[in-house]
């Protein structure tokens, strides 16, 4: 072959690799994705349950007012998009925001959307209207917002007490979905309409729970997929041999352990296997109200005991990452910085220097070898509770405090937190949003009702309303870091680690961003398409 | 005879009712309600909206009130609301009656089919080669735990097979159907088969030696003729006494491979639903089991009639 002969054929060569290159790339409409579930959720009302068992299956058929970018994996301010909004803006005072709504938009049952949904789902959140949530787990969320009203059937106004940029944060998750006024909430529950890419279509307890394809979805050309299907498959090794076995298209998304996803990989090698962060912090629950736990020293010996990369070592094969209650970076947006977190007391790399200091402060209290403190560390009967909770006991050991595990059965957990009936515990804490407006408000404000360990400190609760109004990103992270610091020395809630967790899909699945800074936005599934 | 059923049927009604009080007291028990269960899926507890929860669903009346109301709604067939799904319960118990009805009849055919037939050739074959192979594989049936046998069984179909015999309500093929209830039903049955294999080889080889046994040899009977027809019947009776009390084991153990093989029967729900204290639920299931079990054993006292006449002479006398 001549030179421009070959030359010739080297591009034509190049020609034809770029189109194929480009038509691989090209969504293809069609085909049910097949995802395992991990347990049957209590309903399929997104605003009335607080786990990402009802987020997963039902955020597809539903819109938000605004949404965290799906195929950005970090959430933050700068990843928000409209949705059912068009645009949004912020009154001068930053005391309304306003949101004018997508016109021509509806709902599954085919009445068309206006404003006064928007209105009656704030209504229902901030307890305002005569239907009522059976419950009402992110009541707190709005606790700012005064009330909302609307101008004309396409504009909605939300008003708060004070200006709250993280509001639109909030309002981004796939916790706030908009709902439909003509639909009940116990209707919600059982066959949810909602605006979304997909419709619902049934849910069989302990089954199954399907949605099809929106064909009258707003946004043209989606979603890709004809339909999800979701098996609830509650033991794990059955689910995971499954999706080895081809029958499932994804896992249930980060729940696949280190060790599992190696057993994944090993055996089917071709499945594309991630793992992230999900915002979920291992921690201690401390129960200050009662002696000798009242005590601050007693509760500062405790935190200076712990061998936070143990644990990580040990559950995690490392995996995990150190913090404070701020999920760190690069995949948290307001974690501390490393040098900061390592000054605090318990927290610094010398842990046996931090022992000497707590063993002192526990002699000085009374007790030691021949008299350690006798305690009982609760935790629910669960592998990811349970096993953390044995290592702290062998860590407590350290310091003369002699821990006894109680396993309470999962379902009366927080029932017997809330009580007060614990002096120590072992926690497990997701956050929604990776924002200190949630963080801080739900889990450390005076009389947040999951703030299992009451701690109070009003001062500081002036500085959560502070970094609060705050529009500058780099000056309120500055005011958050140091109000994470003070909760750590304060050991509101000592946190141990933020573990990573997996997730794996077959490589034809394509469009998935799993999301790094929380478990619970990240499911609108309208780009998500099958190359079959 | 009528008297033998009258005292049984009787007997068979008092069970059942002893049974409705002991799970309805045993339920409001153990520690929590649905309204703790799910305020403890969403993380907290809001005193004022549990409070709510609970009237609305009556669980605050007395414990006698909500015991007649639910067995005046048994009695005219209603067996309430699920509290989790808002679905009736009917509704939610019927469609999986027949999965874990196949599973339990296949479990219990295959145990009975491997069981009985191996049982005699280990015993007509006593102290040979395959009687201390059949005596082994019925000792491990006895002590793998049924979840690692199911388990074992997953991993094994996909390392040898590359696919799983799972539940799927839309099995591809004829093939896929039959996987899915035989190899579970084979998991859950392993067990008993085991055990009815020891007990039907140590009956027959005790029937083996009695004197009529070898009356039936000296008058030139076949060997087929004296095991299966002389000695098998007469083996039988306390094999069916054991497949009676085994049909109430097997459905514990569809509990394990309901779970295991995410099969979406009763068991399984049942556990879920205790899980939720959804009460309708699980009084409905527990009472929609507990008849079966008793009207297994009403029939098996009825095969004692068949298999043994002197039973009913003592029905008849007492």
């Amino acid at each position: 072959m001549s030179n421009r002969g070959l030359a010739l054929a080297i591009v034509a060569a190049c020609v034809v690799a770029g189109l194929g290159a480009a038509s691989a790339q090209e969504p293809k409409h069609g085909g049910i994705l097949r995802v395992y579930h991990r347990d049957s959720p209590a309903s399929a009302s997104i605003h009335e349950e607080a786990t990402y068992s009802t987020n997963i299956p039902f955020m597809g058929v539903f819109n938000n007012l605004v949404i965290y970018k799906q195929d950005v994996p970090q959430n933050s301010l700068d990843t928000i998009v409209p949705e059912l909004a068009t645009s949004w803006a912020w009154s001068p005072d930053h005391l309304q925001l306003t949101f004018k709504l997508r016109e021509g938009v509806k709902w599954h049952d085919g009445k068309p959307f206006t404003a006064k949904d928007v209105k009656c789902t704030w209504d229902m959140l901030m307890e305002k209207s005569t239907a009522k949530f059976r419950k009402n787990p992110r009541k707190a969320w709005y606790e700012n917002v005064t009330e909302v009203t609307t101008n004309g059937d396409f504009e909605a106004t939300f008003k708060v007490q004070r200006p709250q940029p993280a509001l639109l944060a909030l309002l981004a998750s796939g916790y706030s979905p908009v709902y439909p006024c003509h639909v009940s909430p116990s209707d919600m529950r059982t066959h949810p309409i909602g605006t979304g890419p997909f419709k619902f279509v049934e849910f069989k307890q302990n089954e199954t729970i399907k949605l099809t394809r929106n064909t009258d979805y707003w946004k043209p050309d989606r979603p890709y997929l004809d339909g999800i299907e979701f098996t609830i498959i509650p033991n794990r090794s059955t689910a995971i041999l499954t999706f080895i076995a081809g029958k499932f298209d994804m896992t249930f998304p980060t729940e696949v352990t280190v060790p599992l996803m190696r057993d994944v990989k090993s055996q089917d090698p071709k499945a594309i296997c991630e793992l992230k962060q999900s915002n979920v912090a291992n921690n201690v629950i401390i129960n200050r109200d009662a002696p000798p736990f009242d005590n601050a020293d007693l509760r500062r010996a405790m935190a200076l005991s712990l061998d936070r990369k143990a644990f990580a070592d040990i559950l995690a094969e490392g995996q995990a990452d150190i913090g404070g209650s701020m999920l760190p970076a690069p995949e948290g947006f307001w974690g501390m910085p490393k040098e900061m977190l390592e000054s605090i007391p318990g927290y610094g790399p010398d842990v046996e220097k931090n022992r000497s200091e707590a063993r002192a402060i526990m002699t000085k209290l009374g007790y030691g070898p021949d008299k350690p403190l006798k305690i009982k560390v609760s935790t629910r009967n669960i592998p990811v509770y349970r096993d953390p909770a044995v290592i702290l006991i062998d860590q407590l050991k350290q310091i003369y405090i002699e821990g006894e595990l109680e396993v309470v059965e999962t379902g009366v957990w927080f029932s017997k937190v809330a009580r007060g009936d614990y002096s120590v515990g072992l926690n497990l804490t997701g956050n929604a949003v990776d924002d200190p407006d949630q963080t801080f408000y739900e889990n450390y404000s005076c009389g947040s009702e999951r703030n299992y360990t009451h701690y109070c400190n009003k001062d500081l609760e002036k500085l959560f309303d502070q970094q609060s109004q705050m529009t500058d990103v780099e000056q309120r992270k500055k005011l958050v870091w140091e109000i994470d610091k003070k909760l750590q020395e304060d050991v509101a809630r000592p946190i141990i680690f933020h573990i990573r967790a997996g997730t794996c899909w077959q490589p034809e699945v394509k469009g998935v961003t799993i999301m790094v800074n929380s478990s619970y936005n990240g499911y609108r599934y309208e780009d998500v398409w099958l190359d079959r | 005879m009528a008297a033998y059923l009258i005292r049984r049927f009787s007997l068979m009604i008092l069970t059942l009712f002893g049974i409705s009080v002991i799970i309805f007291v045993l339920l409001r028990v153990v520690p929590g309600d649905i309204a703790d269960i799910l305020f403890d899926a969403a993380g907290f507890i809001n005193p004022s909206e549990k409070v709510q929860l609970e009237k609305d669903l009556g669980l605050d009346k007395p414990i006698a009130v909500q015991y007649a109301a639910w067995v005046g709604g048994l009695l005219r067939g209603d067996l309430g609301y699920s509290y989790k799904s808002e679905k009736p319960a009917l509704e939610e118990i019927a469609p999986r009656i027949p999965i874990s009805a196949t599973l339990a009849g296949l479990a219990l055919a295959f145990s009975i089919l491997l069981g009985v037939p191996l049982g005699v050739v280990s015993a007509v074959r006593q102290d040979t080669a395959l009687d201390y192979l059949l005596r082994v594989v019925s000792l491990s049936g006895l002590s793998m735990p049924a979840f690692w046998l199911g388990l074992l069984i997953l991993m094994g179909f996909v390392a040898a097979f590359g696919t799983i015999p799972i539940y799927s309500d839309q099995p591809k093929s004829l093939w896929e159907a039959l996987l899915m209830y035989s190899v579970p039903a084979a998991a859950v049955g392993f067990r008993s088969s085991a055990l009815i294999m020891r007990l039907t080889r140590s009956a027959m080889l005790e029937v083996l030696r009695q004197d009529y046994i070898r009356t039936a040899r000296s008058k030139g009977a076949s060997e087929r003729s004296v095991n299966y027809h002389h000695a098998l019947r007469n083996a039988m009776l306390p094999v069916v006494t054991v497949l009676g009390i085994e049909a109430a084991f097997l459905i514990g153990g569809l509990i394990v491979t309901e779970t295991v093989f995410n099969i979406p029967g009763v068991a399984r729900f049942l556990v879920e639903a205790i899980r939720w204290r959804d009460y309708p639920i699980v009084q409905s299931l527990v009472m929609v089991t507990a008849l079966i079990v008793v009207t297994i054993n009403f029939a098996v006292d009825l095969l004692y009639v068949a298999l043994d006449p002197r039973i009913k002479l003592t029905g008849e006398r007492a």
